[in-house]
């Protein structure tokens, strides 16, 4: 036993004593279990996030350019993020196998349902004044997508992008029901052993991860859009708000 | 695909529909978990979302925006199934009320968040209007901001509802009953159809919550604030 603080020996709980954590049983599988699953939970919490995001783009710009085709768009990927994720890692199973590919896809789908009407929505937020000065200086239909509407889009699109990580992230814990779980197979192995210490080590990296991720992208977006920060400071100076700074009603939850 | 066939062929078989592990009692089993968890989801979010959202003004507002907020934030980076695990490994298992808070924890905060911005987006001139006709601050919350704020309201218990459904499938890992049992026992004895007919239950349950909640907007949102939101 290594040494442990007074304060962490009074987290001891239960009546065989146990206590929530066991720094020596962390130390033991450091190397090998801890740092594996985490390596696993990296690939399958941001495979979905890349191939979403590369699949979002293309499928948003369609859906603001016809607006036909965006309510079938909504309507499915909606229903899609309806959908349980043990539904649909176990229907995948069928197809894949117990592979990658079984967990990637049905995480994919959701980065998706939240990526798709990010886009859409960013690529509607450019004013119309804006877009028409862009046409009036020359600027092609491609050059304008490229050089003003996605500029103007990527505060939206970002938001959605970090939600989509921060729900994979505690997502991909679920497929350890079907044995491809990254960080969530110390949950299976903490029930199995009825045993807390791996559930506690999981619960918190995931969290810590997720958290993050979070803070990367928000880093990220603030270095692209240097000029929503000038707005801002100067809103302030002026004693302004506006509207978007306001609570945004929720994005609809994520399903286990 | 053949797989899928084997599924539906599950269905079909009688056994699916009679006893304990038939389909109807995991149905029930499913929808009494469910609704525990959402009852006690309502009545802690509902009251505190009105409330955070009515005070407007004052230090203590913009706190609880924030805790409001970050609360949203910070549930969608909770692990469910390890929090269910570790809820069930420190309690004794079997018992319901350990899966029951893991399942309430995580339908607080979409609930919380739109009662809260519902409320928070009622049109000043309204709430003036409401004063000035010498409602009381109870009267403003329930007979204004509620029925205005109703659309994200219900847009908050639908999301809570499809999240304690999806996740109450998981409690059969840690030994109760439910539409997760078959995915799970069905795992444990490498019975494909089994689990594939559970996972197709879950789905079915989530599905129709969506629609229930769609029918329920149309049936409970006044016309007036309907109208509105398809202009916005």
């Amino acid at each position: 036993m290594t040494p442990v603080s007074p304060a962490l020996a009074a987290l001891a709980i239960g009546d065989d004593g146990e206590p929530l954590i066991r720094w020596d049983w962390i130390r033991r599988n450091l190397s090998d279990d801890i740092l594996s699953a985490l390596k696993e939970h990296l690939i399958l919490s941001f495979t979905p996030i890349l191939l979403g995001l590369v699949i979002a783009l293309p499928l948003g710009i369609a859906c603001a350019r016809w607006r036909r085709l965006y309510g079938p768009v909504l309507a499915v990927t909606s229903v899609l993020y309806a959908l349980p994720s043990i539904a649909l890692f176990v229907v995948l199973v069928a197809f894949s196998g117990l592979t990658y590919t079984t967990v990637v896809v049905p995480l994919t789908l959701y980065t998706l349902s939240v990526l798709v009407p990010s886009v859409v929505d960013g690529l509607g937020s450019v004013p119309a004044h804006v877009r028409q000065s862009a046409v009036a200086m020359g600027f092609g239909e491609l050059r304008r997508l490229v050089q003003v509407d996605l500029p103007i889009a990527l505060p939206v699109v970002m938001a959605g992008l970090r939600v989509a990580t921060v729900s994979n992230i505690s997502l991909v814990s679920v497929g350890a029901l079907i044995g491809i779980g990254g960080l969530g197979e110390l949950f299976t192995d903490g029930l199995r052993r009825d045993f807390p210490t791996p559930l506690v080590v999981g619960i918190v990296l995931i969290i810590t991860l997720a958290l993050l991720s979070d803070l990367i992208l928000l880093l990220i977006q603030r270095l692209l859009t240097p000029w929503e920060r000038a707005r801002a400071t100067r809103r302030k100076n002026r004693g302004q708000s506006r509207d978007r700074d306001r609570v945004p009603a929720a994005r609809e939850g994520e399903t286990a | 695909m053949n797989a899928i066939f084997d599924a539906l062929k599950w269905f079909g078989e009688s056994a699916q529909w009679s006893g304990p592990d038939g389909i109807p009692h995991r149905f029930v089993e499913h929808c009494w978990y469910s609704l525990l968890a959402f009852a006690v989801t309502v009545l802690i979010a509902l009251p505190l979302g009105l409330l955070f959202g009515h005070v407007r003004r004052g230090r203590l507002a913009s706190v609880t925006g924030f805790a409001v907020t970050s609360s949203a934030n910070a549930a969608r980076a909770l692990p469910t199934l390890g929090l269910l695990i570790l809820a069930v490994v420190l309690t004794s298992a079997g018992d319901l009320v350990p899966i029951l808070i893991p399942l309430v924890v995580l339908a607080v905060p979409p609930v919380l968040v739109n009662a809260y911005a519902g409320v928070q987006q009622v049109e000043p001139g309204l709430r003036d209007a409401a004063e000035g006709m010498g409602m009381t601050g109870a009267q403003v919350i329930l007979r204004l901001e509620m029925p205005v704020a109703l659309p994200l309201i219900l847009l908050g218990l639908r999301t809570a509802a499809i999240q304690i459904v999806s996740t109450a499938t998981l409690a059969a890992y840690v030994g109760l009953g439910g539409f997760g049992r078959y995915i799970v026992d069905g795992y444990a004895r490498q019975e494909y159809d089994q689990m594939a007919g559970g996972a197709i239950l879950v789905a079915l349950m989530a599905v129709l919550i969506q629609a229930l909640f769609t029918v329920l907007r149309r049936w409970a949102v006044s016309p007036g604030v309907r109208l509105q939101y398809a202009g916005a």
